[in-house]
């Protein structure tokens, strides 16, 4: 809570910062007899930044460094019998200092050490909270009176407090790149890490997937076979694009060329909520109305098909991905020019045989991207499949059996605890960049392609 | 487009005098029936995917509010309760004495709690039920199965908190065990033989005989929403830990991932040159909004959990990932609403002396804004429905509190969403798990309809 404090009055000083500057800016311009570089306003907001940028970095800077910095002070001072315990047992009674330094104490009888370390603790504690007050108050103070004495005419504030606007904007739009690095970054080493257990062939192009549960040191290490798992993806993918493509495609078309408007403006947004629901929706939707349907289905027809199975997962997402291949293939049905329309049209063409001769051929590169990115979706889809695919990674051609796909067993490997030393979660992270490396050329390719067909008719 | 002057240019004309039959005439003629059959065909196509769509969604939101909206409400006895001084037999709540350390005084508030927990609660609600049931006298094992477990620990926080109670005598509502309650709604078949039912046919009989008393009354269950998770208690598992964890995600997104996204937006899309790098940059959104979500997930793992210690389940790390992924989605839209804005506008403001930074925070933003807010309300609302990257990160873990700061164990909705329907008590937790769907379904279907909302209000066309 003391921090809130602490930020609260830096956020009060700041304000009377930018008045100071506001009202010293005026006093040298003397009621305007002498022209300003800026407005006042900005001498303001100079003076506030230099009084609270560098005060803000020293408390962030400090409250990063000063736990260890007393940890290792304490563990330093520790009998040395004590200091030679295992980590959770430092932790345990370094937790019992803390609470004695903060005055709660504790509800046994402390050692006598443990009397001496919190007395260091709270002494540390209260030096170090002292003198980065002292600092912070400092450096606060000094940049308020050090700008506010700069303040002349000449003094270009704006400029100044623009080009920080502009660092931190920079700063912003580099953290999407930062991200890319940590997704590039994690997944490489700790798919390294695991490597070092598993061949990469064995891994790549095993038709086995049996992780097993081993502890770690132990020899047992199970197998690591990727193709049962993408082959499950590939199936489920399939049977969701079997569904989504034809149907999004053709209610695309419909919605372009054919519907009335009334009916355009009620059914778009509508099928457009498909888009908006969370997955884990369509999961339980999938779990519990549509596996049981396909299942009974199955009986009525002498068919034997699980309710959780590839045929389940696909099916529904296919449903998912609907407005998805809709809307993409909407913008990209409209953007074939009026003209091609209009001759085939004025040669006689009906109005269905001009879209599949005319305009469908024309639009096809946008639609192969729109297939590619509905796929990577598919692909990259997770809930439905972890609730409504099964999970038996074993490799078959059959969609009405269960299967198991890449992203389920990301989730089955790295749930529960987290342990990064064995391969049986290491696994999750070579699967994570297998999935990567295919949704990211799925997307290249297709963007390529969507961005190749629209320059052709702009 | 003259369509006419085409023709008559053309050297291939067909003739004017189109009287007369030629055997093209004739041919067009034959074909024209199986071609606009064909023209039918492809309209009917066109028609049922987009009924299919429509189908679809009604399906879902029809299968799912069935379902859900009767667990809304859910059976509770409505009885007066004896705090028997005979069966809660406790000292009094110790006061701080002088001279004592707090640590002390919470040890002995401690072992007092520990004296009250060690009370019959069962007894007293047993008590309580048989003097709407005196046949049942002799069984009590049984009589205890018809109100859920956790109420005794209801009692307890109750007497804890007010200890005046004792000797009295207070009609209060307990909420029927999860059994009873399907019992009641018909969700098992009544038919069914003994060996299957999840009830003894005696405490189905009583249940039947209160609820037609009134004892026994459908409410509206606030437990669902002022409750955490249980596992014990099935009938009082609520949503209040999922709610709270969401709510402190969704504060974590809109606090990082639409100041970040917005910023980067203005700066890719008004300062950025044309150079590698900003082409590098934009190449990077693109991909990072089509990344699948998990990866996020295994990202938060492998760097907040592994590499900086964080804590696992906790809503900070799940509202880092969630903002990471809602980044992209954020920048698109401030993009794209910043590039509809006229050049003229941008023109007007540096004619007149502006700055750039003048001209895009003085005139282009506020012109912006709607649309970036509508955006960003997507952005968001796409964040809170998300599960996969959260089960990586630990948050399907079983909480049973509601967190108080978002660094405590938690869960969110959709995540608790994915807990209850694996129960094994299916014919309850079905309910109860549709209607959390229908929870994050009206969450997400109010913000979308402000996003809407917003955009139908100030959305301006040049």
């Amino acid at each position: 809570m003391d921090n809130w404090i602490m930020i609260g009055a830096l956020l009060l000083l700041m304000g009377f910062a930018y008045q100071f500057g506001v009202l010293r800016s005026r006093s040298v311009a003397a009621g305007g007899a002498v022209r300003m570089h800026s407005r006042p306003g900005y001498y303001g907001l100079l003076v506030a930044l230099w009084c609270g940028l560098p005060a803000l970095a020293v408390f962030l800077l400090w409250s990063m460094i000063e736990p260890s910095m007393i940890r290792s002070v304490v563990i330093e001072q520790l009998p040395p019998e004590v200091a030679a315990l295992d980590g959770n047992q430092i932790n345990v009674i370094l937790r019992r200092v803390e609470s004695i330094a903060s005055g709660f104490g504790v509800s046994d009888q402390p050692a006598a050490y443990e009397l001496a370390a919190a007395a260091r603790v709270s002494e540390l504690q209260g030096t170090g909270r002292m003198s980065m007050i002292a600092l912070m108050a400092a450096l606060a103070v000094g940049g308020l009176v050090f700008t506010l004495r700069r303040i002349s005419p000449a003094l270009r504030a704006r400029n100044k407090v623009e080009s920080v606007v502009q660092t931190l904007l920079i700063i912003c739009s580099t953290i999407a790149i930062l991200t890319t690095i940590g997704i590039v970054l994690s997944m490489l080493g700790e798919a390294m890490r695991f490597f070092q257990f598993v061949n990469p062939v064995d891994f790549f192009f095993g038709t086995v997937w049996n992780p097993r549960f081993s502890t770690v040191g132990s020899g047992d290490q199970g197998q690591f076979g990727l193709l049962p798992l993408l082959w499950g993806t590939i199936m489920v993918s399939i049977v969701a694009l079997l569904i989504a493509v034809p149907i999004g495609l053709m209610t695309a078309i419909y919605m372009a060329e054919y519907a009335p408007g009334w009916l355009r403006s009620v059914a778009k947004p509508v099928i457009e909520v498909l888009a908006g629901i969370p997955t884990i929706v369509y999961g339980f939707f999938a779990l519990v109305t549509v596996g049981p349907f396909f299942h009974g289905l199955g009986l009525a027809v002498g068919l034997d098909v699980r309710a959780t199975s590839a045929l389940t997962a696909g099916v529904v997402m296919g449903i998912m991905i609907i407005p998805f291949v809709s809307s993409l293939s909407d913008d990209i049905i409209t953007q074939v020019p009026r003209a091609m329309r209009d001759g085939s049209l004025g040669l006689g063409a009906t109005k269905s045989e001009t879209i599949r001769n005319v305009v469908l051929p024309a639009a096809l590169p946008g639609i192969v991207g729109a297939f590619l990115l509905a796929a990577s979706r598919a692909i990259g889809e997770t809930m439905i499949v972890v609730l409504a695919a099964g999970n038996s990674p074993v490799l078959h051609a059959n969609p009405f059996e269960a299967v198991s796909t890449v992203t389920v067993t990301i989730v089955n490997q790295l749930t529960g605890d987290l342990d990064f030393a064995s391969p049986q979660s290491l696994v999750a992270f070579a699967l994570g960049l297998t999935l990567f490396v295919i949704t990211l050329a799925l997307n290249v390719v297709a963007l390529y392609i969507v961005r190749k067909y629209r320059e052709q008719y702009e | 487009m003259s369509d006419q002057a085409v023709t008559h240019d053309t050297p291939h004309a067909p003739p004017q005098s189109g009287r007369q039959r030629t055997p093209q005439h004739e041919l067009v003629k034959k074909s024209l029936g199986r071609r606009h059959a064909a023209e039918m065909r492809f309209r009917a196509a066109g028609m049922s995917a987009v009924l299919f769509g429509l189908a679809m969604v009604a399906l879902l939101f029809v299968t799912i509010f069935a379902k859900g909206i009767p667990a809304f409400w859910q059976a509770t006895f409505n009885i007066p309760v004896y705090f028997d001084p005979e069966i809660v037999k406790v000292e009094p709540r110790p006061q701080a004495q002088p001279g004592e350390t707090p640590a002390q005084l919470r040890d002995r508030d401690l072992a007092w709690q520990t004296q009250v927990t060690m009370v019959n609660w069962n007894r007293v609600i047993e008590n309580a039920l048989i003097e709407h049931l005196p046949e049942a006298a002799s069984k009590r094992p049984l009589v205890r199965r018809l109100v859920t477990s956790g109420e005794r620990f209801g009692l307890r926080d109750m007497f804890v908190a007010n200890p005046e109670l004792l000797g009295q005598r207070v009609t209060l509502r307990l909420l029927a065990d999860a059994n009873v309650d399907v019992w009641l709604k018909g969700n098992i078949d009544r038919d069914l033989p003994d060996s299957q039912q999840q009830l003894p046919p005696e405490v189905r009989q009583w249940a039947d005989a209160l609820y037609e008393r009134g004892v026994i009354e459908m409410k509206f269950s606030t437990s669902l929403f002022m409750n955490p998770d249980s596992r014990s208690s099935l009938a009082s598992a609520g949503l209040a830990g999922a709610i709270m964890g969401s709510l402190y995600m969704m504060l974590i997104v809109i606090l990082i991932a639409v100041p970040v996204g917005v910023a980067s937006a203005i700066y890719l899309e008004e300062y950025a040159p044309r150079n590698k790098f900003t082409d590098l940059i934009e190449v990077n959104i693109n991909n990072l909004a089509a990344v699948p979500s998990i990866i996020f997930g295994l990202l938060g793992a492998a760097v907040f959990i592994n590499w900086f210690k964080m804590p696992l389940s906790a809503p900070i790390v799940g509202g880092l990932v969630l903002s990471l992924m809602t980044l992209p989605t954020v920048i698109i839209a401030t993009r794209s609403t910043l590039k509809a804005i006229p050049p003229s506008i941008r023109q007007a403001a540096l004619g007149i002396g502006a700055s750039k930074t003048q001209t895009i925070f003085h005139h282009v933003l506020p012109l912006a804004l709607p649309g970036i807010l509508t955006g960003a309300i997507i952005g968001v609302a796409q964040a809170i429905g998300e599960t996969a990257p959260l089960l990586l990160i630990g948050m399907s873990a079983f909480v049973a509190s509601v967190p108080a700061t978002p660094f405590d164990q938690a869960t969110a909705l959709p995540v608790q969403i994915y807990l209850w329907q694996g129960n094994e008590l299916r014919n309850f937790f079905e309910a109860r798990t549709s209607a959390a769907i229908v929870v994050l379904l009206a969450v997400m279907i109010s913000m979308n309809a402000l996003a809407i909302l917003l955009r139908k209000r100030f959305e301006q066309r040049w």
